[in-house]
């Protein structure tokens, strides 16, 4: 059976961060989104990725970095090879994949200031 | 961290903006938090193409006519009032959001109006190309930011209400960046967090629709009503697989081009259940919902458990004018209309049920409201298409002034110890992992609830429902995993026990529901009962979920009167 790698920036604000990797049954047709949801049922848990919609591109929040281009998670297909996931490097870093999206104006806390790179 | 206002919306799709705008021109101080972005965490942003109002655009029209349209699809067990409304405010708003330039699609300077099922006569606006809900959103969104009295904040996921002596005084909420606990005093509060349909395997919906404002009115001691009226879109996408677009777009296709829907042996069956659609778009969607599943059980489904539908004999030209880009979007996922039938089937979609609230949009817990999805009883056992964006839209408006209203005559009841017990539950930690994670979790009762608590129900399925439902209860421990920011197993988590109470609400209406009607169909109580046209009230007391019988508001009386 053919298999996704996919090489995820794991790590909170306030640590160093790091790549780990996993590695998925390929299913042709699949989202990158569908494979990281997989893994946080199968795998991790506490692997933090943000979505609504999951399959619409309605709410745009799955932008991640994928072979460092941003895109979506969901509208990105999840592909029988090496595939690197990063969160945003132009937002502040919170949690693995996720970075501080919302506009500034409506956040709880003031924007910080703290960038992944 | 502590705020306060005078007015706190928790959700912020269509209804919730719009009660917050309603709230804030009305003089609030509005607080609009969402566990999501502002203004695409919802339902209404992924709402595709109909909005039901009686404008007289296309043919002249009345909400009089919309209204019994809809309380017709409600089988019964529609609350009038609640119905007329949706139909009667709706109107106003709709115009509202056209002179907010959300651009309601025209022909010849008039807005255009499409026949969808269930409706009398051409009645639903809509914006191109597939673009309905993502324009609403925007819209309100701007108005929302414009007013200047409403403080917007995401990533606030609210976990309780606070209640002090019948009265709701705010709310307890989880800030999912920092992982800190945020307590909201308000004079008034409106719940505004939408559907459930995340409580199943195959949904349309986005994560953030898992019944959590149904749970926080349950623990609230507010009234539930109809919660065993699920409703499930009959032609959701199946395959082949499709990314980046929504598996309900196919409606929108059928309302502007009919399609034929077919057997596994490509032959067309809806005559089999009572109606010839004949490449017209007839069935109701309770009905079309039953005839694909017993099409699927009779071994006369599709390869992939559903039906075809087919757009095949249409010209590719009429098929780019209707749907200009999303043609091309099909067509990135591999998909030739002209060519290739797709498989379809049900899909979770709409929550009938939901909280029970006056005309003044209030529940019975004192400065609560609620507003759309959230809101049960204006559809009763199944909802027209159409019916839920004008219900977000006129719900919304009236339960922000009457929130409004509530908060000028009221002061702050907030006390620390009034959200004491709220407090203890999002600051607890469980001690040990439980031997279930929370999204292995989630899957599970999104599998159970599809098998035992979908469309065709059974006695037997039901208790077998309750039963694993309590499993999962008993699996996931009574704390949420220890702490740390954007915390994604503690918030699923959360989210997972409101949702088991939120299932275990539907699952007990459906097995007490000994009958079919609407959306609920019980296989082994087949047929509509005269001594069912009841509504079941579900509460919570001391921790258990009691149901109670309520007679339903006569409406053929009530729907005489108002048509006269």
């Amino acid at each position: 059976m053919k298999h996704a790698t996919l090489k995820i920036w794991r790590g909170a604000a306030g640590e160093a961060g790091r790549f780990e990797t996993y590695s998925l049954p390929y299913e042709p047709g699949q989202s990158v989104l569908d494979g990281l949801r997989r893994l946080r049922a199968e795998v991790d848990p506490t692997l933090a990725v943000r979505y609504s919609c999951i399959n619409a591109n309605a709410c745009k929040e799955c932008v991640i970095l994928i072979d460092g281009r941003s895109a979506y998670a969901c509208t990105t297909r999840l592909e029988a090879r090496e595939m690197t996931l990063e969160p945003l490097r132009n937002k502040a870093w919170i949690r693995d994949l996720v970075s501080d999206i919302a506009p500034p104006a409506e956040r709880l806390l003031p924007p910080e200031k703290a960038r992944r790179n | 961290m502590h705020l306060a206002t005078d007015v706190l919306v928790i959700g912020s799709g269509g209804a919730g903006m719009y009660a917050a705008i309603a709230a804030a021109r009305a003089g609030a101080a509005v607080i609009l938090v969402d566990r999501s972005l502002i203004g695409r965490g919802g339902a209404t942003v992924m709402a595709q193409m109909t909005v039901a109002c009686a404008l007289g655009a296309e043919t002249p029209d009345h909400w009089t006519h919309h209204l019994a349209d809809t309380l017709k699809a409600g089988r019964g067990l529609c609350d009038p009032a609640l119905a007329r409304i949706l139909c009667e405010d709706g109107v106003e708003c709709v115009r509202e959001l056209d002179d907010w330039n959300v651009g309601w699609a025209r022909e010849n300077g008039r807005m255009k109006q499409v026949t969808v099922p269930g409706h009398d006569r051409p009645r639903c606006v809509y914006v191109d190309f597939l673009d309905t809900g993502p324009a609403v959103a925007r819209t309100l969104r701007t108005r929302v930011i414009r007013s200047g009295s409403i403080r917007r904040i995401g990533d606030l996921v609210v976990t309780d209400l606070a209640v002090r002596d019948g009265e709701c005084v705010g709310a307890v909420a989880l800030h999912l960046v920092s992982g800190e606990i945020v307590t909201l005093a308000a004079k008034a509060t409106v719940l505004a967090t939408g559907g459930l349909t995340r409580l199943y395997r195959r949904n349309s919906a986005s994560a953030n629709m898992g019944g959590d404002g149904y749970a926080l009115a349950l623990r609230a001691g507010a009234a539930l009503t109809d919660m065993e009226f699920v409703q499930f879109f009959p032609i959701g996408h199946l395959a082949p697989r499709l990314i980046g677009m929504d598996p309900i777009m196919w409606d929108p296709f059928r309302y502007k081009l009919g399609g034929r829907l077919l057997d596994g042996t490509m032959r067309e069956f809806s005559e089999r259940y009572g109606v010839k659609e004949d490449g017209r778009y007839l069935l109701a969607r309770d009905l079309a919902t039953y005839a694909i599943l017993k099409e699927v059980e009779a071994g006369r489904g599709s390869p992939h458990g559903g039906v075809y539908l087919s757009f095949e004999h249409c010209r590719a030209d009429d098929l780019r004018r209707a749907f200009g880009p999303v043609i091309d979007r099909l067509a990135g996922n591999g998909i030739d209309l002209t060519r290739m039938p797709v498989e379809v089937a049900p899909i979770a979609h709409y929550h009938m049920g939901g909280l029970r609230v006056d005309t003044a949009m209030q529940t019975c817990v004192a400065g609560l409201y609620a507003a759309g999805e959230a809101v049960g009883g204006a559809n009763g056992a199944n909802r027209l298409s159409g019916n839920a964006i004008t219900e977000a839209l006129a719900f919304g408006r009236r339960a922000g002034s009457h929130a409004a209203a509530h908060a000028a005559r009221s002061a702050h009841g907030w006390t620390d110890r009034a959200a004491e017990p709220t407090l203890a539950r999002v600051r607890s930690e469980a001690a040990a992992a439980s031997p279930i994670t929370p999204p292995q979790a989630i899957i599970e009762l999104q599998a159970l609830m599809a098998d035992d608590v979908g469309p065709l129900r059974s006695a037997e399925k039901l208790k077998r429902a309750l039963a694993r439902i309590a499993a999962l209860r008993d699996g996931i421990g009574a704390q949420p995993p220890r702490a740390q920011g954007f915390d994604a197993r503690r918030l699923d988590w959360l989210d997972l026990d409101n949702m088991l109470l939120t299932a275990e609400a539907v699952t007990r209406a459906a097995l007490a529901r000994t009958e079919s009607r609407g959306a609920h169909a019980r296989e082994d109580h087949p047929g509509m009962r005269e001594e069912w046209r009841v509504n079941q009230i579900v509460r919570m007391n001391d921790g258990a979920l009691t149901i109670e019988r309520v007679p339903v508001v006569d409406t053929s009386e009530r729907t005489t009167a108002l048509a006269s």
